[in-house]
């Protein structure tokens, strides 16, 4: 189950900009011979990645002084990929990637004014700055391949096909939402697109996540069901890999070969705990290796990075090679929620995430290359700015649930259980699931 | 925390976020991370190793960002916590207080909306505390804090915005309420309504708009669901001889179940009428705005209940 260079067909990624020093412009940090030990001390540039360490002396006396592992980049890469000029996407695939990321940015940018304007309510988490890792992963994917989310789940269920109006309408609490309103910000859910859920706890989705990756391998390999090759990617982020739950299904997932693919979405903090004040070695990608798999550090601002590593992770999986541990260096743009007044985070760390945007790194790549013109790419922003104004329109226009509405669903049985409307407890109430939206 | 250096609190963003709902706030800065821990995104983790503090001595106050989360670590604080002393015949105590937010919050959906009130009273060993106001907390969880047992102490995130009047009494700093014991925060007459945590509020209200319409209504508070104060309940249900239970959690097994059971144990004879249960609808909760309301009790459901213990007309299709 190695990962070797060879496998590497694909010409490697260029550096989307090369002025600025980035700690990505290390070459990729792909360790997939996990026999040999990497060493963390092998690259002692002290990448900004890893800066956020301004408050950690207040723990000097509780926990040992790491700062010889934190101030370490993640090691150099076993395999070295030697630049080409080769392009890296066609033209169409260039056009996907940015109306994906563009859709995903507007999209958050209308959550924001949406809820600050009443329309949606509770906690929104919003996506903006992370969306290289959701296009770059998920717009690989199969519609049969599954996407396991977590509370910060619009963006995935976009990239993966749930149209916006249904995920806006569900924001808003809406009947025609593609939860009819009964999930909200935290837990979209599509059976068609198969969206197997935002789940609002830490580490929850993952084990959820290897199920669903359990269910290809035992259809094709015990029912023997043909073409049963789907790929399940799960999606979390820092806070999640020092949860048990992670560590449990990366040793089953790897136990077993399942076609899953771990993706964290490391955007340095967990609400206001920095990853560095929480986890003793930084470098998650390393706990892949530990469990037999490969462990692959990706620069998660820069689309087109990710897109080559998610694609052989996907290829991998699909091949039924096992898993892969991904591990997406990348930020958020706003607070944890909107409910986060966002104090701890350095104002220097989030300038310069914020001259790292993905988005424009992509539309400087296609310019840069040709790929398209200012207008097309202008023509697309348009685009998505009509959507999103009828996804709204849509939204708001939408009737409420209605209050019948309130006890349907609660089992799959048609007889129904609980109690119902009467108080009273109704377990042969044959209109029980009247008006059950079929999903 | 500055009467016993043994009490410490731990958990996601008590320290240098000050709380995810600022509960913590300024207490980093007064005693300092040693005694004021942030955790990583760890419930199992973290409330096992305040259990095994707890084993050796010290008094951890283990914070959960909401109860929610609180069933990641659900295995230690029944298994570990609260069966310790009785498995070890009485040699091993656990002093642990889980506290956080708890109950119906709004708008946040299914997973993050829920009252585990009824869940934690079910387990010997455990004591289940539900502050309603400032006096309240203050006073409970210093009781729950001094406590040898591992006590839940089940806050309320839509209190929090709420400010209470509080006695100097209160304020003073030997200042402590008894656990097991159910507070009459309103006398009344005609009906009895129990309640915890917000229901409280929303039951002093619904008693204001009785007593418009002629019916005095008697409010408890319950404060602690595990102990259960059924004396306090069945004397006042000797006296006004109607009964209403409020809660936010699901109606099956729940507070209302078990105080209903003791009534009419204990209190049978002097019952004029149906006990009436008022409780959250038997669904997860809804994201929706209008279907949100209608899963949790609001005022109008205890004025209802109470008027038709009261055999007063009501109009049909009234409960849920």
């Amino acid at each position: 189950m190695s990962f070797t260079a060879t496998k590497f067909a694909h010409p490697p990624p260029l550096p989307l900009t090369s002025t600025t020093p980035r700690s990505n412009d290390k070459p990729l940090s792909f360790s997939f011979d996990h026999s040999k030990p990497t060493n963390p001390s092998s690259s002692s540039s002290c990448s900004f990645f890893l800066a956020s360490t301004r408050k950690l002396p207040r723990f000097n006396s509780l926990t040992k002084p790491h700062a010889q592992r934190r101030a370490s980049s993640p090691p150099a890469a076993a395999v070295l990929l030697e630049q080409t000029t080769n392009l890296l996407i066609t033209k169409e695939e260039g056009l996907e990637l940015y109306k994906d990321m563009i859709l995903g940015r507007a999209f958050e940018d209308k959550c924001a004014e949406m809820y600050y304007r009443g329309k949606m309510f509770g906690f929104v988490h919003l996506y903006n700055g992370q969306e290289a890792v959701s296009t770059g992963f998920i717009k690989l994917l199969k519609k049969e391949d599954y996407v396991v989310s977590t509370y910060r789940d619009h963006v995935h269920a976009l990239s993966k096909g749930v149209p916006s109006r249904a995920v806006m309408s569900e924001l808003f609490g809406k009947a025609t939402g593609c939860c009819r309103g009964q999930g909200g910000s935290m837990h979209m859910f599509s059976k068609e697109h198969n969206l197997l859920g935002g789940f609002a706890f830490i580490g929850e989705g993952i084990p959820v996540a290897t199920g669903a990756a359990f269910s290809s391998k035992y259809r094709r390999e015990v029912l023997n069901q043909e073409g049963a090759d789907q790929v399940t990617l799960a999606f979390f982020g820092d806070g999640t890999c020092n949860n048990g739950q992670f560590f449990e299904c990366l040793n089953m997932a790897a136990l077993w070969k399942l076609p899953i693919v771990f993706v964290v979405e490391n955007n340095l903090w967990a609400i206001g705990m920095s990853h560095l004040r929480a986890t003793s070695d930084p470098q998650i990608w390393k706990k892949g290796p530990a469990f037999g798999m490969p462990g692959v550090h990706v620069d998660g601002m820069d689309v087109l990075k990710v897109r080559e590593v998610a694609k052989e992770a996907i290829q991998r999986a699909r091949r039924g090679e096992g898993p892969t541990l991904v591990e997406c260096e990348t930020y958020r743009f706003r607070g944890h929620s909107l409910a986060d007044p966002d104090e701890l985070r350095d104002p220097a760390e989030k300038e310069h995430y914020a001259g790292r945007d993905p988005i424009s790194a992509l539309k400087k790549y296609i310019l840069e290359n040709n790929l398209a013109t200012e207008q097309e790419l202008k023509a697309i922003e348009k685009k998505i700015d009509e959507v999103l104004e009828d996804a709204v329109e849509f939204a708001d226009k939408s009737p409420l649930p209605p209050r019948s509405q309130l006890l349907e669903n609660v089992f799959a049985d048609p007889k129904g259980f609980g109690i119902g409307p009467d108080g009273k407890y109704r377990c042969e109430d044959p209109k029980f699931t009247e008006g059950t939206a079929h999903v | 925390m500055s009467a016993d250096p043994k009490v410490f609190l731990m958990g996601e963003e008590v320290g240098e976020y000050q709380g995810a709902y600022k509960i913590s706030k300024g207490l980093l800065e007064k005693y300092g991370p040693e005694r004021v821990l942030d955790t990583p995104i760890t419930e199992a983790g973290f409330s096992g190793i305040g259990v095994g503090a707890a084993y050796y001595g010290l008094r951890p106050v283990v914070e959960f960002m909401t109860f929610n989360f609180s069933m990641q670590a659900i295995d230690h604080i029944i298994n570990s916590a609260a069966k310790s002393n009785y498995m070890s015949a009485g040699q091993i105590s656990v002093p642990i207080v889980f506290r956080g937010p708890n109950g119906a919050a709004a708008g946040v959906g299914a997973q993050h909306s829920q009252c585990y009130a009824s869940w934690y009273a079910s387990c010997p060993g455990l004591k289940v505390l539900s502050p309603y106001s400032s006096e309240d907390a203050r006073g409970l969880l210093k009781a729950a804090i001094r406590d040898p047992d591992p006590v839940v102490f089940l806050e309320n995130e839509l209190l929090y915005g709420e400010s209470f009047p509080v006695s100097a009494e209160v304020l003073d700093s030997s200042f402590c309420l008894p656990i097991g014991k159910a507070k009459i925060e309103r006398e009344g007459k005609d009906v009895t309504i129990t309640a915890f945590s917000k229901m409280v509020g929303y039951a002093l209200k619904a008693a204001d708009t009785l007593a418009k319409e002629g019916i005095s209504a008697e409010v408890i508070n319950l404060r602690s669901i595990r102990p259960l104060d059924r004396s306090t309940i069945n004397a006042s249900v000797r006296k006004t001889n109607r009964l209403v239970t409020v809660e936010e959690g699901f109606p099956q097994h729940g507070v209302g179940a078990e105080i209903c059971t003791s009534v009419i144990e204990e209190s049978f004879g002097y019952l004029d009428a149906p006990v009436e249960r008022i409780a959250g609808a038997d669904v997860p909760m809804p994201y929706a705005a209008n279907l949100e309301r209608m899963a949790v009790p609001q005022v109008e459901d205890i004025i209802r209940a109470a008027k038709r213990a009261c055999h007063r007309s009501v109009p049909v299709a009234a409960a849920a």
